[in-house]
């Protein structure tokens, strides 16, 4: 429980100033980016030094009060609310730049730390942090750790998993522990990419080294511009299949096309284009990455681009970047809420995947638009609603989840960089079974035995269950019925459809 | 009943394989699908068995007591290769050579060349993290990993990932078993990221003494070339008299060329290519090499450490057979050493903050000082915990950590 004594406890840790209790201020922190969750949190502290955060770990361990880490607050998956019952703790005053390491290209920093800052810092050297999400203006280097983010330019260069070499980290029950070296090298197991993508169930991250590249010299932006989604689609799949890796390779459709040019970052989109490309390709050399960009057009015009637009100068590639990092607050205004949805699949089958989306779309009459990692194959299906209008939201969430299951089936899975945290709990069981989700809580509880920092995410407790009795009955039965060798080869890799999610099993 | 006969009646008589038996004579079983090494672990668990985990036997020493031998030689299927996706899903016991192979029939490749023999299978490379000289440009190799099923040491069949290039449903515990030397479970299945086979794969050699070349590493780093590889071997691993550095280019023509021109102004242009067979050959030699000493280690420590790192290990175990990758910092190095000495230089090293893992050595050798020696503070319990979680029965014999902790 959260009495008066401990706030008052907490009080003489970070200071009055940093304690918020009140009503309306805690209101502020009841949401992160996902608008549709909202919790309200009992307290909310904001410790000023890594020393502040390990003191208050401490007390919470002490109390056994749970409490959720939050850095900006960008997510989108419900992953920084904290309950009645909890602490919200919030790192963002923990943002200092602690070492900029040029000659081995590696940066120590402070979880709260706003990713576009690393860059900034960087660039003096000719270098820059390379994971770089479409919220890289306000999201935290702590909130990207704890979500493995991805941006438009881990196509090449790899999500934030990718850069990370080391971590500090305050346990559930206040200790540190120092995970990898500067180098990157693991000791042991390793830990540090365990940790990263753990979405805050494994303790908080309070100092953060990562490598950094050197600022490519040479980069052509190009703008496609396609009659019909699904050869956009195939597009993005010819280019991958050509060994061609692109910096980044987005696509928007014409709803998100409008919503970009209607708003104040319109960036030139042909407005009347069914959707569009946004490819850039970069190196070191002028001459190569020209090479590279010119193959790509051709690939762009063979699968059908009416026309393709390379950005003459940094002005302008600014501009067409401009509109596709701001195109989800573009959507946000298309009407009262927005439900940004996450899933990847092979990106062979992004053309029929997008023809499915669409077509749930319709189904539940609701306007959905696409801005994604075309290159990836990580969908961003978003859905613009107001969800005053009765019946609404419900036919929101029926509609995401089919979703999903276009997905699934596609042979993909429920989230590329967004995370699980609240709000795709539910669909966790639909791509790991039993035994998986078992495991997965039982790293947790390595972690943090009593579950209680950031309780309630990731893994649908519900959902565990033990397969062991189960499975040998049902492997012999299966045995007994073929009647020949047991264990035998067939065709699949495994015929137990009850265990093996279709995602494990190459088709 | 014995522990053949219990296997026999479990999973079929062909289960154990009769003629290759272990040299220790335990009974060697090699399960056919990933359910089979699903039962043969919960059998031992419930059992109290100590299992060994095997895969072709051309890099582990097969040597760690236990009750019985589990080798996934069997588990060589490809299920899927997908060109247009860059994406294939392969089971552990594939050799490493045949799955290069049926990529490259489809134009796809593994940017992955692990140390030790062709042989070698895919599921020893990802255990134990065995990345070659293509880490330079193209990471490590839990970057080549999307997703990996794999069996606890009770038996059950966990996921983790999935076979799509970005994934962050649940807990990555692919990254678990990627360098986990299989204290988490067997993996049974791999889903891999991959690239296009490159159009143009160039060798580019210059032989020198170790301090000149590391100099002319340290130039080719300033100048940011986008490079496959760059290499320096010693003179025993690279057949020549003297050190070698070596570099490899990788993808288009366009590429290529510039970043040779580029190789040639940072460098004076002192470079000489090597033909396709010759670099194939080049290569080839010095991972086999690896796995032909007893004891193979490796270091990671920052790039800028790369040639005192060079100095300490000539000091204290000699440099005969290593080779570093200056632009990653990170050292692999093998021939004969004791246990002593080993400890001795893992402390030196650990006062650097630099890892140093021991990838292949006998049990002997293995068990006394561990893959990963002793944790820093707070992470033993850790491992410990998630030891427990993957094999609660400690039926998987491996030695992860140093038995007296202090190495
Ligand atoms: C307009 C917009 C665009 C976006 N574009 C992208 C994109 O391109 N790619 C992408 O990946 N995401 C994107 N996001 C999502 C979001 O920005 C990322 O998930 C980001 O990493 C969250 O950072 P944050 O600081 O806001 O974290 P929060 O939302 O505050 O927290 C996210 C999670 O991290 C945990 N956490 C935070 N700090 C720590 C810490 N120090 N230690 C342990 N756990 C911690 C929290 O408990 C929570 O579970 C976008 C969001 C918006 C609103």
């Amino acid at each position: 429980m959260i009495d008066h004594a401990l706030v008052e406890a907490l009080t003489q840790i970070v200071g009055e100033r940093h304690v918020r209790t009140a009503g309306a201020e805690r209101a502020t922190y009841a949401k992160d980016g996902l608008t549709v969750h909202r919790r309200l949190p009992a307290v909310v502290v904001l410790p000023g030094s890594r020393d502040e955060v390990i003191a208050v770990v401490r007390l919470l361990a002490v109390h056994g009060v749970p409490f959720v880490p939050r850095g900006a607050g960008t997510g989108l998956s419900g992953g920084a609310l904290a309950d009645q019952d909890a602490v919200l703790l919030v790192l963002t005053r923990l943002n200092r730049i602690l070492k900029v390491d040029p000659r081995n290209r590696v940066a120590t920093v402070e979880p709260g730390v706003v990713n576009v800052k690393l860059s900034v810092a960087a660039a003096p050297h000719g270098l820059l942090y390379a994971p770089d999400p479409s919220s890289q203006s306000a999201c935290t280097i702590g909130g990207n750790v704890a979500e493995n983010a991805g941006g438009p330019h881990c196509l090449k260069y790899g999500v934030t998993a990718t850069h990370v070499l080391a971590l500090e980290v305050v346990l559930a029950d206040g200790q540190v522990i120092q995970l990898g070296s500067p180098g990157g090298e693991a000791w042991g197991p390793d830990l540090v990419g365990l940790f990263v993508g753990s979405e805050g169930n494994f303790g908080v991250a309070t100092r953060i080294t990562v490598r950094l590249l050197p600022v490519p010299r040479a980069v052509r932006t190009l703008l496609a511009d396609f009659p019909a989604l699904r050869t956009a689609g195939e597009a993005v799949s010819a280019v991958i299949a050509s060994g061609i890796v692109p910096a980044a390779l987005e696509m928007m459709d014409h709803s998100c096309i409008q919503a970009v040019e209607d708003s104040v970052y319109a960036a030139g989109y042909p407005r009347d284009a069914a959707a569009v490309l946004l490819v850039e390709l970069d190196g070191r050399v002028d001459d190569s990455v020209a090479a590279d960009a010119a193959s790509v057009e051709a690939i762009l015009k063979d699968h059908g681009a009416r026309s393709v637009r390379t950005a003459v100068d940094a002005r302008e590639r600014e501009r067409l970047w401009q509109g596709r990092k701001k195109a989800f607050g573009a959507m946000g205004r298309l009407s009262r809420d927005l439900v940004v949805q996450d899933a990847v699949v092979p990106r062979s089958s992004l053309p029929d995947v997008l023809e499915a989306i669409g077509r749930i779309g319709e189904r539940y009459g609701l306007t959905v638009s696409n801005v994604f990692h075309a290159g990836d194959g990580n969908l961003h299906p978003n859905i613009s609603f107001d969800g005053r209008i009765p019946g609404l939201r419900a036919r929101v969430d029926a509609a995401s989840g089919e979703m999903m299951a276009a997905c699934i089936v596609a042979g993909g899975t429920i989230t590329g960089e967004h995370g699980i945290g609240l709000d795709k709990l539910r669909y966790m069981p639909l791509i790991f079974d039993g035994d998986s989700l078992t495991a997965m809580r039982g790293v947790r509880r390595v972690f943090d035995p009593a579950e209680r920092v950031n309780p309630g995410k990731v893994v649908p407790v519900h959902a565990c269950r033990e397969w062991a009795g189960v499975r040998n009955a049902e492997f012999q039965a299966r045995n007994a019925e073929v009647g020949t060798r047991s264990a035998s080869r067939g065709d699949g890799v495994s015929s137990s459809a009850l265990r093996v999610p279709s995602s494990a099993v190459g088709s | 009943m014995k522990i053949v006969e219990r296997v026999k009646a479990l999973l079929g008589r062909d289960a154990v394989l009769e003629d290759t038996g272990a040299p220790d004579g335990l009974p060697r079983v090699a399960p056919a699908s990933p359910d089979a090494v699903a039962l043969l672990l919960g059998t031992a668990r419930e059992e109290g068995w100590r299992v060994r985990v095997e895969g072709a036997g051309t890099w582990m020493p097969a040597d760690a007591a236990a009750d019985l031998a589990l080798t996934t030689r069997r588990l060589d299927r490809v299920p899927s290769i997908q060109p247009q996706d860059l994406a294939a899903t392969a089971e552990a016991g594939i050799g490493c050579d045949q799955l290069r192979q049926q990529l490259a029939d489809r134009g796809a490749w593994l940017a992955l060349d692990p140390p030790g023999l062709a042989g070698r299978t895919l599921g020893s490379v990802v255990a134990t993290a065995t990345a070659g000289p293509l880490r330079h440009g193209f990471g490590a190799v839990r970057d080549h990993l999307v997703g990996v099923t794999f069996v606890t040491g009770d038996g059950r069949l966990v996921q983790s990932g999935g076979r799509v290039m970005k994934n962050v449903a649940g807990y990555d515990l692919t990254k678990l078993q990627a360098g986990g030397f299989g204290a988490f479970g067997v993996i049974v299945l791999v889903h891999l990221r991959l690239r296009a086979l490159p159009r143009v794969d160039q060798t580019l050699v210059l032989e020198g003494s170790r301090e000149d070349l590391s100099r002319v590493a340290d130039d080719i780093t300033a100048a940011g070339l986008t490079l496959a590889a760059l290499e320096l071997f010693s003179p025993a691993l690279a057949r020549r008299d003297r050190w070698v550095l070596a570099v490899r280019l990788a993808g288009s023509a366009a590429l290529v060329g510039a970043e040779e021109a580029g190789l040639r102004s940072a460098t004076g242009g002192q470079f000489s290519a090597l033909r396709a067979d010759e670099a194939h050959a080049f290569w080839m030699r010095a991972a086999e090499a690896f796995a032909t000493r007893p004891v193979t280690f490796r270091v990671g420590g920052l790039p800028d450490s790369s040639d005192d790192l060079l100095d300490l290990i000539q000091h204290q175990v000699g440099d005969e057979w290593v080779s570093a990758s200056p632009g990653a910092g990170t050292l692999r190095w093998t021939g004969e050493t004791t246990v002593d000495r080993l400890r001795r230089l893992r402390r030196t090293l650990a006062a650097q903050e630099v890892p140093l893992t021991v990838e292949r050595a006998a049990w002997p050798l293995r068990r006394a000082v561990g893959h990963f020696g002793a944790y820093r503070e707070g992470v033993g319990p850790l491992v410990a915990g998630l030891r427990h979680t993957f094999d609660p029965g400690n039926a998987i014999a491996v030695a992860v950590e140093s038995e007296d902790r202090a190495g």
